[in-house]
């Protein structure tokens, strides 16, 4: 286990931002959003397939109904969020940028909800039933990469897992969504992680990470984990310790090798809000069709935590906060470091949607970006152990083989390197650009 | 002191014969057998090595010209003359209708079109794709940071109010900048032609006018005045450019396009050129 000198545990390199933001919502209580007039709910929100509609326009359905049916094993069920009518299939502004379709339900107001599913006790049941509730459920990733969970849990037979991670790092900026559900509902992230420590046949290796700004959050959690058999760890406040390879770095000391996933270390990570989702599945038969969501930056009135319905659109979440006290600059999904800015307030929540983060105008400010000094401070920065400005440069002359050897298909994509450039390059659009051209040229051959 | 003059003299007189001797009778063994014809053709080629022919220079496509694989006329760049020379030299057939010119199919400029994120970026077209589908509203036009400017080895392209503009005189067609653009808004089209689409955004009419004032909306008026010429797919128009007879002048005129789509290249460059704050709509 990596231990630093003060026996916190932890990755190397990676960043301390400056300002975390987070004091503006970790002390507010997450709060239940009211019924809105109307939501859509976008289809794709699943790596892999996006599911396939299984309600007509003009339908009515009752909360928790399936609406869109995975279509294929790497996709997952979608329910909906509230009772009501099906109006159709709308475009919305996706979270990438580009249109996405979603289906349009207006709620009667009637509340209807379908028959929970039966209760499985996890203590005694078979991890198939136990995975395939999961499926049922539609559960994915709720850390940001919304992989289907139930693919997740179920690792190639020749892998050998012995590790189950969560990821209650919450290691971005402002984001305090995690933070709250581990301090409100400690007991169905463990039963959670319990859970899925049975499905994998792991014994006592289920561990949860949280950083040590979260010290009240670790000692709840501390509380009940000897009943699920799950070891809290504290780890130390770095960007980006909620990494799933950093956190398994810090947890394990071991490595995943380049272009290898966590399996190839024993090893599989969750998010905390996946765990209480997977509690919900297993435990009170409800698929998933709210996560909580902080609403947070310094132009809003109420910073806060809300539990809202997939497929509320994002303005309607910013009200719910008060609104804003200043023209915003910017309008984040996801945190600062590593969250996607928005053309448009009509965005819906999707299962993946940690935070919803409006920047001042004077937070959001047009660098002028420079050469490259050769500081070194990028190479200091990255967890990967990467270099970006070796990559930069060769991207900026077409280089791309050059990039490829310098291992830029290894990137997270954090943003610690441009975060530390004293030269304010543009260097996570670099490698991601890197990583666009190289995945086409191999598509090609 | 005279001796050693005379020594080194003879040493390195006989040597320098010894070695040249040496050298003339290893050129005559190991003479590789060149076509003459080659050179010749080469020689009257350009000599840009832009690669328009799919060669990967001027001497690997003069090769290509003498042992029949291409006609001499599908070199881009050399004029109708130079083409000519060189079937004469060689005594074949000139071969024609190779003669493209590239084409930017989007008319939203700065003024037209809406600019829908703050971009602080990369300058340059394929990064700034990646980003939010683009800096610009409309997700197929042009990205205006001159990524097809940079690759063109003639300097036919020139960026005006963020949008590439082709110089169709000094274009010859070699296609460079059709693969560097990351939205395929470029594209190659006979010589010959003078009225283009400006538009290349298959999204509904209402969607693109949202984003841009001179889109195709789709309405088929071009498709109904001259249905040979012009050829409305999903929702955006094309010109016939295989078409027996091209469009001219007086075709978009008969049209009247609503939004300014359908333009001659030479009212395209006026506009962009020489009328900034022109807009159809106004």
């Amino acid at each position: 286990m990596n231990k630093s000198s003060r026996s916190v545990m932890t990755f190397k390199n990676g960043i301390h931002p400056v300002y975390h933001g987070k004091e503006l919502s970790e002390s507010a209580e997450t709060r239940v959003a009211p019924l809105l007039a109307r939501y859509t709910v976008p289809l794709a929100q699943n790596a892999g397939k996006p599911p396939e509609v299984v309600v007509n326009p003009g339908d009515h359905v009752k909360k928790y109904q399936l609406i869109a049916k995975a279509s294929g094993f790497v996709s997952a069920n979608l329910h909906s969020p509230v009772s009501g009518t099906v109006k159709g299939l709308v475009d919305v502004p996706g979270p990438m940028g580009v249109p996405a379709k979603a289906l349009e339900i207006v709620p009667d107001g009637l509340n209807e909800e379908m028959e929970p599913l039966p209760a499985i006790d996890w203590r005694t049941a078979e991890p198939k039933a136990l995975l395939d509730r999961i499926a049922e459920c539609g559960l994915v990733g709720m850390g940001g990469a919304s992989f289907p969970t139930h693919v997740k849990l179920s690792p190639p037979p020749e892998k050998e897992i012995d590790t189950l991670i969560l990821n209650g790092a919450e290691c971005e900026p402002y984001l305090t969504a995690d933070h709250r559900l581990m301090l409100e509902d400690p007991e169905s992230v463990l039963a959670g992680a319990a859970v899925m420590g049975r499905i994998l046949g792991i014994g006592d290796r289920v561990f949860i990470g949280v950083e040590m700004n979260k010290i009240d959050a670790i000692h709840r959690l501390n509380e009940k984990a000897e009943a699920y058999g799950v070891n809290i760890i504290p780890l130390k406040v770095q960007y980006p310790q909620g990494s799933e390879k950093q956190l398994i770095n810090a947890i394990t000391g071991r490595e995943v090798p380049a272009g290898g996933l966590p399996m190839d270390a024993k090893c599989v990570v969750q998010n905390t809000g996946t765990a209480a989702a997977v509690a919900d599945a297993v435990l009170r038969g409800r698929p998933l069709v709210e996560r909580i969501v902080t609403v947070t930056g310094s132009v809003v009135k109420n910073p806060g935590n809300w539990k809202l319905l997939i497929g509320t659109p994002v303005i309607e979440a910013i009200k719910l906060a008060g609104g804003v006290t200043e023209e915003p600059g910017k309008l984040i999904l996801g945190g600062p470091m590593m969250g996607f800015a928005q053309k448009s307030f009509e965005v819906p929540v999707s299962k993946n949607t940690s935070g919803i983060l409006l920047l001042a105008q004077d937070q959001a400010v047009n660098y002028v970006s420079g050469n490259c000094i050769r500081c070194g401070r990028c190479v200091q920065g990255c967890p990967m152990h990467l270099m970006p400005c070796a990559i930069a440069a060769a991207v900026e002359s077409y280089r791309f083989d050059l990039a490829k050897k310098h291992h830029v298909m290894d990137c997270l994509e954090c943003g610690a390197c441009a975060y530390v450039c004293p030269a304010k390059r543009p260097l996570v659009q670099h490698n991601r650009r890197a990583k666009a051209e190289i995945r086409r040229l191999t598509a090609k051959k | 002191m005279s001796t050693i003059v005379l020594v080194s003299v003879i040493v390195m007189g006989s040597l320098g014969l010894l070695l040249g001797l040496v050298i003339g009778f290893f050129a005559k063994i190991f003479k590789v057998e060149t076509d003459s014809r080659v050179d010749l053709v080469a020689e009257l080629l350009p000599g840009a090595n832009c690669g328009g022919c799919g060669k990967a220079g001027c001497a690997d496509f003069a090769k290509s010209v003498v042992s029949g694989e291409n006609p001499p006329g599908k070199c881009p760049v050399s004029s109708a003359e130079q083409i000519n020379a060189i079937a004469m030299a060689l005594g074949i057939d000139a071969g024609g209708g190779f003669k493209k010119r590239a084409v930017v199919r989007c008319g939203g400029d700065i003024h037209q079109v809406a600019r829908k994120i703050n971009y602080n970026g990369v300058l340059d077209c394929a990064s700034a794709s990646l980003i939010a589908g683009g800096p610009k509203g409309c997700r197929y036009g042009c990205i205006g940071m001159g990524s097809c400017a940079a690759v063109c080895p003639f300097g036919a392209i020139e960026l005006v109010n963020n949008l590439a503009l082709v110089h169709p005189e000094i274009c010859v067609g070699c296609g460079k900048c059709v693969s560097a653009c990351p939205r395929g808004v470029i594209q190659l089209v006979p010589i010959e032609s003078t009225v283009h689409v400006y538009c290349n955004s298959p999204e509904k009419g209402p969607e693109k006018r949202k984003n841009c004032k001179v889109s195709c909306l789709g309405c088929r008026k071009c498709e109904k005045t001259a249905p040979e010429k012009f050829k409305v797919e999903g929702f955006l128009a094309h010109v016939q450019y295989d078409a027996p007879v091209l469009p001219t002048e007086e075709d978009v005129e008969a049209v009247k396009c609503p939004t300014g789509a359908l333009l001659t290249a030479a009212r395209h460059k006026e506009i962009e050129t020489n009328d900034p704050e022109f807009s159809v709509n106004e």
